[in-house]
């Protein structure tokens, strides 16, 4: 049994390592190898800047922009999204007829969750498009017609949606209308993991309640909410990793991919802009190692929640 | 994380006027009567707006430009097919979708393999370095792909100097990059999976003299299938839904040589490029022909779908 043990490991690891390493670990390390170069990308020759890159860095207005505007994200992305998928969860979940003990979905919840997921399947790809044609500013887009059929919006001044940098509390206004595309591309997902994750729990649980005469409503914020804790922090861990990416929505759905004149602009598309449009390769490679430190210590901060959490519970 | 359950829990309170309702009548029979209504009222209405641009989509694909323009809510006055023929020959829906399914096939068939023999080795065999490899993996999990898009993109060309067909603007390069980012996910998620499985049989089987090989492809993948299954979709779907990649390595690298643009890559330059400036008639086009073979196979195995979805999230 122990003949041909070693060999057999070494053979199912290496196809694996080789392909990960090669592909995947090795650009990660040059990313910081070339962090401290003044590499332009497209010769072989990278001389040696030291810290002169991550000294720019600190007075690059359009980079520190860009990250106020991922804080931004980080925070209002995970906010809204849980809530809102929160929200519909316990509509489908607790707001069912019938008198039974328990977690039991509305008429039809199934049908609602087959369409509230579909954002989750389409590509990208086409999200970005349709909205694009939803946010159009001429009058002629869906929002805007219909809003201006509706006489809530001046047919002379209609909506400027991603085209508009004033600031709506404290952050450009085409932010908000990103937030609100990407928010309605992730709450289907979230709130079909909620959904699973409370019908997960014992039914007897809900029993007990019932017969100490807890309402529904009751059930839902004592029980059921409580025990979703696990499925809301890992939630909030992936729409965070959506928050500090954006690049996608950002680059297809606004003017200059970050405009209007930067009001849009997220770590991902300054870094982008850097690399293949200036040719500054070395130096968006110290914005990539700036945002996996960033990425780090907003890791160990969750780390260190997490943690404090279980000691009180 | 606790001020953030915190916080879901107090605001959730807000938009629920059913609470009161619901204290206010214990009658067992009525109970959650009015809440019921509430529910489907707000519900209709969220999948209104999800369902109702992806139809408005559909509708407008079958428009003339002049139509789209004058009402952009009417129903077209009469069926214009030749929208979906613009998209296919101008905007090569066609060719995009063979590649995609070409990419996603090998991409999606390779990262299982790779995936499985990895994650089982890590989890059923003991042996110097099994942690430090395991936790490789992990790390991969927590790096987004664009802080590696610049030198990935120089590897890959300089790969392709000497090999060209592994190169960039190749499938089996894609496919191979596929795979590299899609293997944390799918090591950490098939790990815990093969940890637990029953050890009996596969001692059983090796008694019976089976070799290590014979066993992961005759006993212990056969029994980790709804761990693969679930993987599965999520790589599926992650591999789909790709543009960042594709968008990069993607570059033809001689003026004669055709671009083997994925889907995705290739619907967001036709928007991006304006190739169809004024021609929205034939971009819904293309978009309604690259959503419903999605929508369509989501819907028929959309219980499987959802389960692993949400199953390879939670584990």
């Amino acid at each position: 049994m122990r003949h041909g043990r070693g060999r057999f490991v070494a053979g199912f690891l290496a196809a694996p390592l080789a392909v990960y390493l090669i592909f995947m670990i090795w650009p990660y390390v040059q990313t910081l190898m070339y962090s401290f170069t003044s590499w332009g990308g497209f010769s072989n020759e990278a001389p040696f800047a030291g810290l002169d890159n991550y000294r720019q860095l600190l007075s690059d207005d359009t980079f520190q922009a860009a990250l106020l505007h991922n804080v931004f994200f980080l925070v209002a992305l995970p906010l809204v999204t849980i809530l809102l998928a929160l929200f519909f969860a316990f509509l489908l979940n607790v707001g069912g007829r019938g008198n039974r003990a328990g977690v039991r979905g509305v008429f039809g919840s199934s049908v609602y969750k087959v369409i509230f997921f579909f954002p989750q399947v389409l590509s990208v790809a086409i999200i970005v498009i349709l909205w694009d044609a939803l946010y159009r500013t001429d009058g002629q887009g869906l929002i805007n017609f219909l809003l201006i059929k509706l006489h809530l919006v001046d047919p002379n001044h209609p909506l400027q949606f991603v085209n508009d940098p004033t600031p709506f509390l404290g952050v450009p206004k085409v932010l908000w209308w990103i937030l609100i595309v990407v928010v309605w591309a992730n709450v289907g997902f979230y709130l079909v993991l909620f959904s699973a994750a409370m019908q997960s729990i014992s039914k007897d649980i809900y029993e007990a309640a019932m017969l100490d005469g807890a309402t529904r409503v009751h059930t839902f914020f004592r029980i059921t909410l409580p025990l979703l804790r696990d499925s809301v922090s890992v939630a909030w861990v992936y729409i965070g990793f959506v928050a500090l990416d954006m690049f996608v929505w950002i680059f297809a759905l606004t003017p200059q991919q970050g405009g209007p004149n930067h009001a849009s602009e997220v770590f991902a598309t300054v870094l982008w802009r850097e690399a293949f449009t200036r040719g500054q390769f070395g130096y968006a490679c110290a914005m990539g190692v700036a945002m996996a430190i960033f990425t780090l210590i907003l890791g160990a901060i969750q780390l260190t929640a997490t943690r404090r959490e279980r000691i009180e519970l | 994380m606790t001020t953030v359950s915190d916080t879901a829990s107090t605001s959730a309170i807000t938009p629920a006027p059913g609470e009161r309702i619901g204290l206010r009548r214990p009658g067992r029979g009525e109970r959650g009567g009015v809440l019921n209504v509430f529910s489907h009222a707000i519900l209709v209405c969220w999948g209104l707006m999800v369902a109702l641009p992806l139809l408005w989509a559909v509708m407008s694909a079958f428009k003339t430009d002049a139509e789209i323009v004058r009402d952009p809510i009417g129903l077209p006055d009469g069926l214009h097919w030749e929208n979906f023929t613009t998209a296919w020959t101008t905007g090569h829906i066609g060719d995009l979708f063979l590649n995609t399914v070409i990419v996603m096939a090998g991409g999606v068939a390779g990262t299982m393999l790779l995936g499985a023999m990895a994650a089982y080795v890590l989890a059923r065999y003991d042996f110097p370095g099994n942690r430090a490899i395991y936790y490789l993996f992990i790390a991969g999990l927590t790096l987004p792909i664009f802080l590696a898009i610049v030198p990935l993109y120089k590897v890959v060309a300089n790969i392709g100097a000497s090999f060209p067909w592994l190169g960039l603007n190749s499938y089996l390069m894609l496919v191979i990059v596929y795979i590299a980012f899609s293997l944390p996910f799918t090591v950490f998620f098939l790990h815990s999976f093969f940890r637990t499985l029953p050890t009996e049989i596969a001692e059983a089987a090796i008694m019976d003299g089976a070799t290590h090989t014979k066993l992961f492809f005759k006993v212990m993948l056969p029994m980790a299938k709804p761990g693969l299954i679930s993987i599965g979709i999520f790589n599926v779907i992650g591999q789909w839904n790709q543009w960042l990649l594709p968008t990069v390595l993607m570059q033809p690298q001689s003026g004669g040589e055709e671009k083997h643009a994925m889907l995705a890559q290739g619907l967001i330059e036709l928007m991006v490029n304006q190739g169809y400036q004024g021609d929205y008639g034939a971009l819904f086009a293309g978009t309604t022909m690259a959503m419903l073979p999605i929508l369509i196979v989501y819907v028929s195995f959309q219980r499987q779908v959802q389960a692993g979805l949400t199953g390879a999230t939670l584990k």
